[in-house]
């Protein structure tokens, strides 16, 4: 077994549509590889895995337009075929790279953003221009690293290529500089610091117009500056448009030059005319701020990312066409992680003020729930209202939420809403909302595990715990099912810590301080009081099944406790320093993990016995807070003694870094693995939902009839570089004439493309034969050259004529000793050729 | 992408009352017609036929109104000294009325002159009625007998002397013409049956008892006398239900509505309730004066109540048909036409259909909102209509103001005239616990804006004189309330025995918001 981090952290950085055709993909980076997305079915096709570090930058190679440029912090720049996922190059720099630029003028030549130093601690990048040596190697060191210029701007969208790559134009605070390529020399402008509006100057960002000598810049403050005439040094002007209010930080020129895109955190896109003064178009409420634009090299389509992890694919006329959605990431899952009894999903944070709901199993995210249901305002430090409890009832009909504002100011505002599920939509729909349910915050709240009467505890800063019924008042007869509040507990005016109901729903467990309290729901009878000095309750969780009798406890004082609630005693305790307790549900199994000397360690153990089941020792560095049990389709029959805890559900935990990360075994992974079939879809026929299950079938199909083909499929192996070796080694005297092995080198080298990659295979299976069949002919006439006649003759020499025009006997005795040599190791070339 | 949400207006509802369906059928009645009638109304009997006609039965004269006029269609005036207990026969065409001096008289409702007089009880007859056969007549006198007429020959057929003091209440059996209740001052409620000839059934009701009503099963019994209701099972042998206490004066009146037969009593105290079936107060009317008779019309088309200082007021039941034509009077928007051309146009099967983006209609406020137009946004929201009649509305723009933490701006540069709207609504509504919170923060914030201008303007400096004093007022009085509050607390303690775990139950969630708010 081991810990697999789970791919959902789809960090869309860089996006960048491609044009084959009809737009059909956007690429992005995420973490160490670049994502392809299909823009019109918003599908995940493949990832372009390779890097050993984070991938900085992607540019699409202008000379080919189905090759895309990827630089990263490792040191190397790689040349993917994005469509098929094939790694072609690997060129070496070797210091980190930190963004990648590219230009239709500059042939074989990539700029790269370097750190100045080697520790890139010191803020001081440059720009160099690296000569990509034309090499038929697959890994090539690239040396020829010139400075174009340094001390520039961090930020990748500080730089950008001029008309036709006569110059590139680079910004760093407040100072514009631009370097033209023919006269070798940069020019540069600065503008104050501070105008007399106290406006912030700072370069944001920079686009270039693609065919006039324009330059637009974005700044701190949310102007946009069109700089012009900046080819004669002194008489620069430049004219100001302003409508963003905060600083803007993307810019993007479409191919004509005929609209310029800008994006900030107010979520907006604004397309400026260009030319026109200042005639705009606004697309609102796109979802998080925009982090970068990007237009497709045809104008037809556009992309957004957002700080969401969202990429928004939008058309020319200003029509949103597609939605990418990750995870989202919120700045903190300030709610546990929940599970949707009903559609096992993964519950969290997501946009500002909604839950998201989130399919583990599918990897992908199904929908947001509303939950504040108040315009959204994109201003930085505004307070808004922030979802921070949440739970579900056990069957998944009832959600409870509670929203909250002012958490940094004295007024505090908060609401408890409850939601019912509504079969009807397929959706929760609010049913109660409570203004004042608490003076105070409310700490936590559960919902009681019966199946027949749904309630709902919750526990606040003003000392009491209250109880919410469903229709209690019996006055209001035309609403039954809405919420009130039925009991209002609280034990010596102590400031309550945890809660929860034990799996019967019998008894109910709330911690004031360093006090335990067992209620009866049913009569609101206080039981018993359960203490273990010293430190404050931090969890409280019942044990299951067999193990109900148990009641665990944490404090804060590095304490574990387990209670036995029958004898009313304390029944085992040990020392270990717990920040988070989870209780499988399906299972007695209770998850611990403690933070101690700067790593998190896991503990799983059953509350009847007080040794682990199970250990892992250092899962991560940082202290864990929020962690879930995710039952099982179907329980595995895993006999191993240390993973049959994960039979019935699987652990998933939140690191501080919001990185999910879950435990899994080693056959999971075997089948995660095996099952990495991605819906590829052909162009020529229209995407339907029929089409995706036609043409997954016909793929199928593809395969059983070809089986050639799937050798074929397989992205390139290093064999293939092996056998090229081979065949350079090779003494020339044993190898075939060149003219044979050219065709079959040189084809290697080329792109694979499946449509096109039987052809080259079946001539080269019918240049063999006839080979073979020419052979024969030939040691036919060896033997009775005397007697053929002259038709034969003819025949022979139509045939064979290009390969071998005319053969002496030693010749033909040579050429049959070389075909006689063993060159089976050139059918790995031919099948590797791809 | 995602439209623009709309300001949500929170949905508060207004504290003390709860709103039922009870309360909201009691309510749905218009307001009061008002009568004057020569003396106290002592008794209001309905006619058991359409059109419902009543008699009220006030000083020497017994007066009988239509449904809906305001002017005795009848009146029978041939009374010496007072007359009481005016009551219709089963088919309305007869009316028996006791007197102060002793006779009981018979009248046709044509007619004006009495048509028999029984004469025998030595003194003041206050309660008569027909026996469910409807030709036996029963009285109850102050003399502390009971007799029972015969109306065709004006003989007395018994007479029953069981009670020790007043017969002030009556109460024939609709399903048995033999039997019928009667309640006494001596404390007693008895039961009659005539063919025994004697009571067959005694409750104690502990008060003086002023009125006897039978349900329509007749298994139930209620007796009113003193601050008490109480409703006895005659199934049972007469045990007692219940026993409420809901006035605070003697209860006087009791009847049943016919929908539901939900109890209404009215009592000195001025005061109606109504109970429903478990004997809870669902409603409560008020009228002007102590109340001695009530009557409720058949479907409960109207209520009428007697008062002592000799005011009839009758309550007419609103149909859902009035409030129909108020409704459809008021809007009148564009016509069918405009709204419905094109809209029925039914596309073929080839048509290919272009489908219209849904316009969403915003509100005049949120499209200011949208526009961040904030200052134009609150003054729309205080327009005269909205902060009258929709002071959630203007609260709610308020509230959504402040979460874009733009109240300041909005409220910053006013003039006089505007500035004086947004004092008023202060002022008005400064207290109301729903809207308190906001409603302070805008306050000090129109303080810190304008404070050095408001001497500039004597109508500003008025109102906040004006505001300033009965903010003081107002937190002395929640000061008083905490006070109570407390001592309310250490009586409580007092009273529970000594338990470990101090737990009570929920103190109103208004109550608490109150006391936030000051």
């Amino acid at each position: 077994m081991n810990e697999v981090l789970s791919g959902m952290n789809v960090n869309l950085s860089y996006p960048a549509i491609t044009t084959e055709r009809v737009n059909r993909f956007v690429l992005c980076t995420s973490g160490d590889s670049v994502k392809v997305y299909s823009t019109r079915t918003e599908e995940w096709l493949h990832s372009l895995q390779g890097h050993t570090n984070q991938v900085t930058g992607i540019a699409l190679n202008p000379a080919n337009h189905l090759q895309v440029y990827s630089c990263s912090a490792d040191g190397t720049v790689k040349l993917w075929d994005f469509i098929d996922g094939i790694l072609i190059k690997t060129f070496i720099i070797g210091y980190p790279l930190f963004a990648i630029y590219v230009s239709e003028k500059h042939e074989g030549i990539v700029f790269l953003h370097i750190a100045m130093d080697t520790d890139s601690k010191k803020e001081g990048f440059q720009l160099v221009a690296v000569h990509l040596p034309k090499s038929a190697e697959q890994e090539v060191e690239a040396k020829e690293l010139s400075a174009v210029s340094s001390h520039i701007s961090p930020n990748p969208s500080c730089t950008a290529f001029g008309r036709e790559g006569q110059y590139i134009a680079f910004a760093r605070n407040l100072q514009l500089n631009v370097y033209f390529f023919r006269k070798q020399k940069t020019y540069s402008f600065s503008l104050k610091a501070t105008d007399k509006k106290g406006a912030k100057n700072a370069f944001t960002c920079i686009a270039c117009h693609p065919t006039d000598d324009c330059i637009a810049t974005g700044h701190e403050d949310g102007k946009i500056r069109l700089w012009r005439n900046f080819i004669h040094k002194k008489e620069y002007t430049y004219s100001t448009q302003h409508w963003h209010h905060n600083a803007v930080n993307t810019l993007c020129f479409t191919p004509e030059g005929t609209n310029l895109l800008s994006g900030g955190i107010e979520s907006v896109l604004v397309q400026w005319q260009y030319g026109t003064g200042n005639r705009k178009e606004f697309l609102p409420r796109l979802g998080g701020s925009i982090l970068h634009v990007s237009a497709s090299s045809d104008g037809q389509l556009f992309c957004t990312s957002h700080s969401d992890n969202k990429i928004t694919v939008i058309e020319s006329s200003f029509k949103v066409c597609g939605v990418i959605q990750g995870l989202v990431k919120g700045d903190a899952v300030l709610t546990d992680l929940m599970i949707d009894p009903r559609s096992k999903a993964l519950v969290l944070n997501g946009k500002p003020g909604h839950l998201q709901f989130y399919s583990l199993l599918r990897d992908k995210h199904l929908y947001n729930l509303d939950i504040v249901q108040q315009e959204y305002i994109y201003e930085a430090g505004l307070d808004q209202f922030e979802v921070v409890k949440a739970a579900f009832d056990i069957k998944g009909y009832w959600l409870a939420t509670v929203e909250e504002r002012g958490q940094k100011s004295a007024d505090l505002e908060f609401f408890l809403k409850l939601w019912s599920y509504d079969e009807r939509t397929q959706s929760f729909v609010l049913n109660t909302t409570i203004t004042a349910a608490h003076t105070d915050r409310i700490i936590s709240m559960c919902f009681s595990s019966s199946e027949e009467t749904t309630m709902l505890v919750t526990i606040a800063e003003d000392g009491q715990f209250k109880a919410w019924c469903q229709g209690v008042d019996a006055d209001t007869k035309q609403d039954q099912n809405f919420w009130s509040c039925d009991f209002v507990g609280s034990y010596h005016n102590l400031k309550p810590t945890n809660c929860s109901f034990s799996a019967d729903s019998s008894l109910l467990a709330v911690s004031f301080q360093e006090v335990i309290t067992i209620w009866s729901p049913d009569t609101w009878e206080l039981l018993t009081t359960l203490c273990q000095p010293p430190g404050v309750i931090r969890d409280l969780c019942f044990g299951r099944l067999s193990c109900s009798k148990y009641l665990i406890s944490t404090t804060t004082r590095n304490l574990l406790c387990c209670w036995n609630l029958l004898t009313c005693a304390l029944e085992w305790s040990t020392s270990v320093e717990v920040s988070k307790l989870q209780s499988d549900p399906l299972s007695e199994n209770v998850a611990a993990f403690s933070y101690q000397s700067k790593h998190t360690d896991l503990f799983v153990f059953k509350p009847n016995e007080p040794r682990p089941l199970f250990t892992h020792k250092n899962v991560c560095s940082e202290k864990i807070h929020r962690a879930v049990f995710v039952p099982r389709e179907e329980p595995l029959n895993n006999c191993d003694e240390s993973s049959q805890w994960l039979n019935r559900s699987q652990l998933y935990f939140l690191t501080q870094n919001m990185d999910l990360l879950t435990f899994s075994t080693a056959t999971e992974e075997d089948r995660m693995l095996s099952s990495s079939t991605r819906l590829v879809i052909d162009d020529s026929v229209a995407v339907t939902p029929f089409y995706l299950l036609l043409g997954k079938h016909r793929q199928q199909q593809q395969k059983l009839n070809t089986p050639s083909h799937q050798a074929a499929d397989r992205p390139q192996q290093p064999q293939g570089s092996v056998t090229i070796t081979e065949l350079l080694h090779t003494p020339a005297h044993v190898l075939p004439p060149a003219s044979v092995l050219c065709s079959m080198f040189v084809s290697s080298l080329l792109i694979s493309n499946t449509g096109v990659l039987q052809d080259p295979l079946r001539k080269e299976m019918e240049s063999s034969e006839q080979e073979m069949n020419s052979e024969k002919e030939e040691e036919d006439s060896e033997g009775e050259m005397e007697a053929c006649d002259s038709q034969q003759e003819l025949r022979v020499q139509g045939s064979v004529d290009e390969v071998t025009p005319k053969l002496s006997k030693a010749q033909e005795r040579e050429l049959k000793r070389v075909r006689k040599t063993d060159f089976s190791w050139m059918a790995g070339l031919i099948a590797s050729k791809p | 992408m995602a439209s623009f949400k709309p300001t949500k207006v929170q949905f508060l509802p207004k504290l003390g009352e709860k709103v039922t369906e009870e309360t909201l059928y009691w309510k749905n009645y218009k307001s009061p017609v008002q009568i004057k009638e020569f003396g106290a109304i002592t008794k209001i009997d309905f006619s058991p036929l359409p059109p419902h006609n009543y008699a009220v039965t006030a000083s020497t004269r017994i007066h009988i109104y239509g449904p809906h006029s305001q002017e005795p269609i009848r009146s029978f005036t041939r009374f010496r000294d007072t007359a009481y207990g005016g009551s219709f026969r089963g088919d309305g065409k007869l009316l028996v009325a006791g007197s102060e001096e002793g006779l009981i008289r018979l009248f046709d409702i044509s007619g004006r002159v009495a048509l028999r007089q029984f004469a025998g009880h030595s003194k003041a007859v206050h309660v008569t009625s027909f026996l469910s056969d409807g030709f036996r007549v029963v009285s109850g006198s102050d003399d502390l007998s009971c007799r029972v007429w015969d109306v065709p020959s004006a003989v007395e057929l018994s007479s029953l002397t069981e009670h020790t003091d007043y017969v002030r209440a009556l109460a024939p059996s609709k399903l048995n013409p033999d039997l019928f209740v009667t309640g006494s001052y001596d404390h007693t409620v008895k039961v009659f049956d005539m063919r025994s000839g004697s009571s067959v059934m005694t409750m104690q009701h502990g008060h003086p008892v002023e009125c006897v009503l039978l349900y329509p099963s007749e298994a139930l019994l209620v007796s009113t006398g003193g601050r008490y209701v109480k409703v006895w099972d005659l199934l049972k042998g007469g045990q007692e239900l219940v026993s409420l206490k809901n006035h605070h004066k003697t209860v006087t009146c009791a009847c049943l509505s016919s929908v539901g037969n939900k109890l209404l009593t009215g009592s000195l105290d001025r005061h109606i309730k109504v109970y429903n079936s478990s004997y809870k107060v669902v409603h409560n009317f008020d009228c002007d004066a102590s109340i001695l008779s009530m009557a409720i019309a058949p479907d409960d088309e109207a209520l009428a109540v007697g008062m002592t200082n000799g005011v009839l007021s009758v309550r007419h039941r609103r149909h859902q048909k009035d409030k129909e034509t108020l409704t459809s009077r008021r809007r009148r928007g564009p016509s069918y036409q405009v709204f419905v051309k094109g809209k029925n146009f039914v596309p073929r099967q080839d048509d290919f259909l272009v489908s219209k983006p849904v316009k969403q209609y915003l509100r005049k406020y949120d499209k200011q909102l949208k526009s961040f137009e904030v200052s134009k946004a609150l003054d729309t929201a205080l327009q005269t209509w909205t902060r009258t009649s929709k002071p959630d509305v203007t609260v709610a723009v308020i509230i959504e103001l402040n979460r874009r933490g733009t109240l300041k701006n909005a409220l910053a540069g006013r003039n006089e005239e505007s500035l004086t709207k947004i004092l008023n609504f202060l002022l008005k509504h400064i207290f109301d616990p729903r809207f308190s919170r906001p409603l302070l923060m805008v306050g000090d914030i129109v303080l810190d804006l304008y404070q050095q201008v408001f001497h500039e303007s004597p109508v500003v400096e008025r109102l906040l004189q004006r505001l300033m004093e009965v903010l003081g007022r107002e937190a002395e009085l929640q000061q008083e309330l905490l006070q109570v509050l407390g001592i309310l607390d250490t009586l409580f303690a007092s009273l529970t025995p000594r338990k470990e775990v101090m737990a009570h139950a929920a103190p109103p969630v208004a109550q608490e918001s109150q006391l936030q708010a000051a």
